[in-house]
């Protein structure tokens, strides 16, 4: 089933962390799996928040020796970015397998990720001047107090509570997905693709990567894929409504933007609050009045409706 | 069920009720939820073991802090104390509110609902100043349900009876499966509204969203605006002086009646030639029809 929502504050900040984790702990009857953020501070601009995973939760299961293997990976990780030539600020990390740097880098931030990503188990999950994606399982208490969300300030966000249905239960199949390798974009998504391994192979051969077998990955990448190409975000995501096939809502973030499209049969919910200073979006309306109590206006945006939104 | 008298089905449990109306046994070849009226009873508007309800005996329930189950529980406990007017007060998008309710009742919801709000009913009057989430009113028996602002998608699925009204705009798939009824929408609808409508009347005062009435059995589809486009098997019909004057009554009740009249309604009922009658067999036609 799985369960999405969005929020953008318009022109100011606000604790989008906590207000993020009301309404995803409001949806946790849609998928109690795992549970993820894509949160957007101020942009730091000249410096990166790098997030990657040095393993999966689970791994943490397999003997004593894993806190080794994961040591010697992010000894790896790090010394790949000495020979980039990035200067790292600040080093944090809310467990074991799961970091955060705050980096400083002139060169090419794509060329970076690749190099990293080619030390065996490490996953960037983000990378921007203001994206702060961070997933895990278990529900959105959880996550939120695991990584300190509760206090994170910011313009925007997306997040998602799963209910796997074709993929594991495991962080790598966890949304937000991050549109490698463009800064500050990610996705999440509900619903089926049912075109996802014809797409997949398409856009493989145009040398995209994929990290996991979930279909919703596709959508950050298809969206990566256009941006590269020029088309802009609502383009983008109008385009889709044609080439992908299923049934799907989903919404995508960039640095300053939040936008969501619907699919051809509007057979996977929304709900949608709009007002001259937030717009907030859920499956549910349940999710839009835990930070809303306030008797408010909502409605279902309709079949193939494509809406993007400026912070 | 003939066999049991009001008296004794009003003093079991529902759990003994249940039992005792044959639901516990049901098999393959059998219709064992079917409950058989007797014929020689007298005539009964409700179910023998409806509670007795005062409508000018009043109460208000704060909703805020409490369960669906919680609140579901509370308006059973206040109908068996005679309460006939029921107020709900913050319900915040709870799903599942006022569901199964099988008695007169006013209900007076104020704040929105989420999914299946006020489903399954079979009498009550449903008063709701919010927006409804997904399959609001679905199952309805009999009743009515209107609401302010807008609904979400699947709005009166599979209702069989009752009013059920809309004043704002709702979502698609609007009355799939609509088995009887009236179902009035004062704004929008979306996609694949009245899809396998079998009986009743569904009214659109404002647009209707493509494939419209796809595949319907029956019953009857107005709409006031634009007609993205018709389903399958769906066709336009001439609206006749019955026609309107159902419209102008229907419309009229609600206060809904559109400044320019009834005249510009375009009415969409089955062209009837993607399902095959002829080839039932009699006994067939007499289930399907």
């Amino acid at each position: 089933m799985c369960g999405i929502a969005g929020l953008i504050h318009k022109g100011k900040s606000s604790n989008v962390g906590g207000e993020m984790t009301a309404m995803l702990q409001a949806l946790k009857h849609r998928g109690p799996d795992s549970t993820g953020y894509a949160v957007y501070g101020e942009p730091t601009e000249g410096d990166y928040v790098l997030r990657l995973k040095v393993a999966e939760a689970e791994d943490m299961a397999k003997g004593r020796g894993i806190h080794q293997v994961l040591a010697d990976r992010i000894a790896e990780v790090e010394a790949i970015m000495q020979e980039h030539g990035v200067t790292v600020k600040t080093k944090e990390n809310a467990t074991e397998y799961a970091l955060r740097y705050l980096i400083s880098h002139d060169g090419d931030t794509t060329a970076l990720a690749e190099h990293i990503e080619e030390t065996d188990g490490v996953e960037i999950l983000s990378l921007g001047n203001g994206l702060e994606l961070i997933k895990d399982l278990g529900d959105a208490s959880d996550v939120a107090g695991l990584y300190g969300l509760n206090e994170f300030n910011g313009t925007h966000g997306i997040g998602h509570t799963r209910m796997a249905t074709e993929s594991d239960v495991d962080i790598r199949s966890a949304h937000p997905y991050w549109a490698f390798p463009y800064n500050d974009v990610s996705v999440v998504h509900n619903g089926q693709i049912t075109n996802y391994w014809i797409m997949r192979r398409q856009m493989e051969r145009k040398g995209h990567r994929f990290m996991s077998n979930c279909d919703s990955e596709l959508l950050a990448v298809y969206t990566a894929n256009n941006l590269a190409n020029g088309v802009t975000l609502e383009q983008s995501l109008r385009n889709s409504i044609e080439e992908i096939d299923g049934v799907f809502t989903y919404l995508v973030a960039t640095k300053d933007q939040l936008g969501m499209a619907k699919d051809t049969m509007a057979a996977k919910p929304l709900v949608l609050y709009e007002s001259d200073d937030l717009i907030a979006m859920a499956s549910e309306e349940v999710a839009i009045r835990a930070i809303l109590p306030q008797e408010i206006d909502t409605y279902d945006p309709y079949d193939e409706e494509v809406r993007v939104w400026q912070a | 069920m003939a066999s049991l008298s009001d008296t004794e089905l009003k003093q079991m449990s529902q759990e003994e009720r249940v039992t005792a109306l044959g639901m516990r046994t049901e098999a393959l070849t059998g219709k064992s939820l079917y409950i058989e009226f007797d014929p020689d009873a007298e005539e009964r508007f409700t179910y023998p073991w409806a509670p007795e309800v005062d409508y000018n005996k009043r109460t208000e329930l704060d909703t805020d802090e409490m369960t669906t189950t919680e609140v579901n529980s509370k308006i059973r406990a206040l109908m068996a104390e005679g309460y006939g007017t029921i107020v709900l007060k913050n319900p915040r998008g709870k799903h599942s509110l006022g569901v199964g309710i099988l008695s007169r009742l006013n209900l007076i919801i104020e704040g929105s609902l989420g999914y299946f709000g006020v489903g399954l009913i079979d009498g009550p009057n449903v008063r709701i100043n919010g927006r409804v989430g997904w399959s609001c009113g679905e199952n309805m028996m009999a009743g009515t349900i209107v609401i302010e602002k807008n609904a979400g998608s699947t709005f009166g699925a599979a209702i069989r009876g009752g009013d059920l009204v809309c004043r704002g705009s709702v979502g698609s798939r609007t009355g799939i499966d609509q088995k009887g009824g009236t179902i009035l929408v004062g704004g929008d609808t979306g996609a694949l509204s009245g899809f396998m409508m079998q009986r009743g009347r569904m009214v659109v005062c404002g647009n209707a969203g493509k494939n419209l009435g796809d595949s319907m059995y029956d019953g009857t589809i107005f709409v006031g605006g634009k007609i993205q486009s018709l389903g399958v098997d769906a066709i336009e019909a001439e609206l006749t002086d019955l026609d309107r004057d159902w419209l102008t009554a229907k419309l009229t009740q609600y206060g809904m009646m559109p400044d320019k009249g009834v005249d510009h309604f375009t009415k969409i009922v089955a062209g009837k030639q993607l399902w095959n009658y002829d080839n039932l067999e009699p006994n067939e036609k007499k289930i399907i029809l």
